[in-house]
């Protein structure tokens, strides 16, 4: 670029869909896989827990669905792994808010918008690599049995509906904004995770059925399984993930508003 | 030599607009007035410091250019754009003692990062090597020196190569001689036409690098001058005197004299003619010891940002 434009208000252009573009994607996406324990949290830990849990030969065979258990937890670890992937990206922006990051990317023409699509489509990245692993190493590893469509239809709906956790983890950056957040975290998902019915099956109609109906992975943990079943989705399933994303959208919002005078 | 033909084009354009233009700018925050109508205009190339203690609402103000806060009431200009739209076309940066630095990016990763934000950037060696970071630019941020990250901030405030830069405080926690340096370096792009606006509290800082100084206190402009003419404001020396029971009517009468303060038997007398004073004292009173003591630059600047708070109460 030649001097003449520098001081001419006219001659500076504002950079087009306010400045999202492929250097800053890339950035973040070295970051994030540079980052020892989001790789070892939403890459590895889920492919582990699958071969653990889901390659047991006591009942792994054993027919459920159109597939066979060993399928059943392969998919509850693919939704893990996507929610503990969506949660830490939400984590992210709150946490380069707290470190004054945001207010220095305000000094550039970067809109809010491209900012949230970037995290997003880091985290939505992410997510999709911890699905895709668990699923190779499954079809590698040749115990689980089901159905293509349920594989591709199970692996899309674990992806896809863990944002709702995108929203989560926004919020919780929010009331704990610290660089550490993940370690608060990870801990609170793995016992939400037992709740919503990813580790082991809960039985409905019963007490421990009613409170897990209410907890924020079991509409995701039964959405994402239902391919392996057939039939219509339970309308609850539904009602619990757009219920808890309206949760932690309205949550984040309130935090973000209150939180104005800082950036 | 064209480029230095199409600059100066270039400057001819933006001297149209005033680089900086504030009209009636006021901003609270619930009860408190942080800033309380500040009308300031700073043409192109200027080199102000924006001068004053803390909590007078300098970083507000500038929050303000930088459309980082809203007015409560009045205008912000920049090169007769809104403060926005101006970033949106990088022709403003800054350097704010807020910015936050991504601690797992490297040096040169930030500097790509914000490149790429711009629709115009410097190419990033050349920023890098111009802020003297090339040797470290694959060094994690984390694990640069406080200095190293503030060379660091201005690579990245410079990348767009702005018309107006914007500095709060920018020389806290450099050594002398990274003061020196990098004044040198703020003054030679000023001289291509950079207007640079610094906040500062060090009035020696102020009168040495600027060559507007705008002295801002309890939310308003209370001098706007050179170095010199803010340092004639304040000026003059202090006389004290051992006199039980001054007159103090008849030494505030006195011409040039600011103000008389007695404690105990000693009177002390500001004046800006202290001979007319020492004249008195010793003719027309039984004054004794007497003291003549000139005002340091510090206490000149205690005295103009003090004066506003005996106003205020």
């Amino acid at each position: 670029m030649s001097t003449d434009a520098i001081l001419s208000p006219d001659r500076r252009q504002v950079p087009a869909l306010g400045a999202f573009n492929l250097t800053m994607l890339g950035i973040e996406v070295r970051r994030i896989l540079r980052n020892r324990r989001a790789v070892v949290f939403t890459l590895i830990m889920p492919v582990v827990l699958y071969l653990i849990i889901g390659t047991n030969s006591d009942y792994s065979g054993r027919r459920e669905g159109s597939g066979n258990i060993s399928a059943y937890i392969l998919i509850s670890m693919a939704a893990y792994g996507a929610v503990l992937a969506a949660t830490s990206g939400g984590a992210m922006v709150a946490t380069e808010r707290a470190l004054g990051w945001s207010r220095q990317l305000r000094l550039t023409p970067l809109s809010p918008v491209a900012y949230i699509a970037v995290k997003a489509l880091v985290s939505l990245a992410l997510g999709l690599g911890s699905v895709l692993a668990v699923n190779l190493v499954g079809v590698l590893n040749g115990k689980a049995e089901m159905p293509t469509h349920v594989w591709i239809a199970a692996g899309l709906i674990a992806w896809l509906g863990s944002i709702v956790f995108g929203a989560f983890g926004l919020f919780m950056g929010y009331l704990l904004p610290s660089e550490n957040v993940m370690q608060v975290l990870g801990p609170v998902l793995a016992g939400l995770a037992a709740l919503g019915g990813l580790w082991f099956p809960i039985k409905p109609h019963t007490v421990l059925g009613h409170i897990s109906a209410c907890t924020p992975i079991y509409g995701l943990a039964n959405l994402a399984r239902w391919p392996l079943y057939g039939g219509a989705p339970h309308v609850v399933w539904i009602l619990n993930l757009v219920g808890w994303l309206a949760v932690f959208v309205a949550g984040a919002a309130w935090r973000m508003s209150k939180d104005t005078a800082r950036v | 030599m064209t480029s230095s033909a199409t600059e100066s084009t270039g400057l001819g354009q933006a001297a149209a607009q005033s680089a900086v233009s504030l009209v009636g700018v006021t901003k609270d925050f619930g009860a408190v007035h942080a800033v309380q109508g500040i009308d300031l205009t700073i043409e192109p190339g200027e080199v102000v410091a924006f001068l004053g203690p803390n909590g007078a609402g300098k970083t507000t103000t500038i929050d303000m250019m930088l459309g980082l806060s809203l007015p409560t009431t009045g205008t912000a200009r920049i090169l007769g754009l809104q403060p926005r739209e101006a970033i949106a076309r990088g022709l403003v940066s800054a350097v704010m003692q807020t910015g936050g630095l991504l601690k797992d990016l490297t040096v040169r990763e930030t500097v790509a990062y914000t490149a790429s934000l711009f629709a115009h950037a410097r190419p990033v060696d050349e920023v890098l090597a111009d802020a003297g970071i090339k040797a470290i630019a694959d060094r994690r941020v984390e694990k640069c020196s406080g200095g190293e990250q503030q060379r660091l901030r201005f690579a990245m405030a410079l990348l767009s190569d702005p018309a107006l830069l914007l500095l709060d405080e920018p020389t806290t926690g450099m050594d002398v001689e990274g003061r020196r340096t990098f004044w040198s370096t703020i003054r030679a792009d000023a001289e291509k036409g950079r207007t640079v606006l610094f906040a500062t509290h060090y009035l020696e800082e102020a009168d040495q690098y600027a060559d507007r100084i705008v002295l801002i206190s309890h939310g308003r402009i209370v001098a706007d001058g050179s170095g010199a003419e803010i340092k004639a404001l304040a000026s003059g020396r202090t006389v004290r005197a051992t006199l039980p029971d001054a007159d103090t009517a008849a030494l505030s009468a006195l011409g040039g004299v600011d103000s008389v303060e007695v404690r105990g038997d000693s009177v002390l007398v500001h004046a800006k003619d202290s001979d007319v004073v020492a004249r008195y004292l010793l003719t027309e009173t039984t004054a004794r010891d007497l003291e003549i003591t000139a005002q340091g630059l510090e206490e000149a600047f205690l005295n103009l940002t003090g004066d506003v708070e005996g106003e205020d109460q």
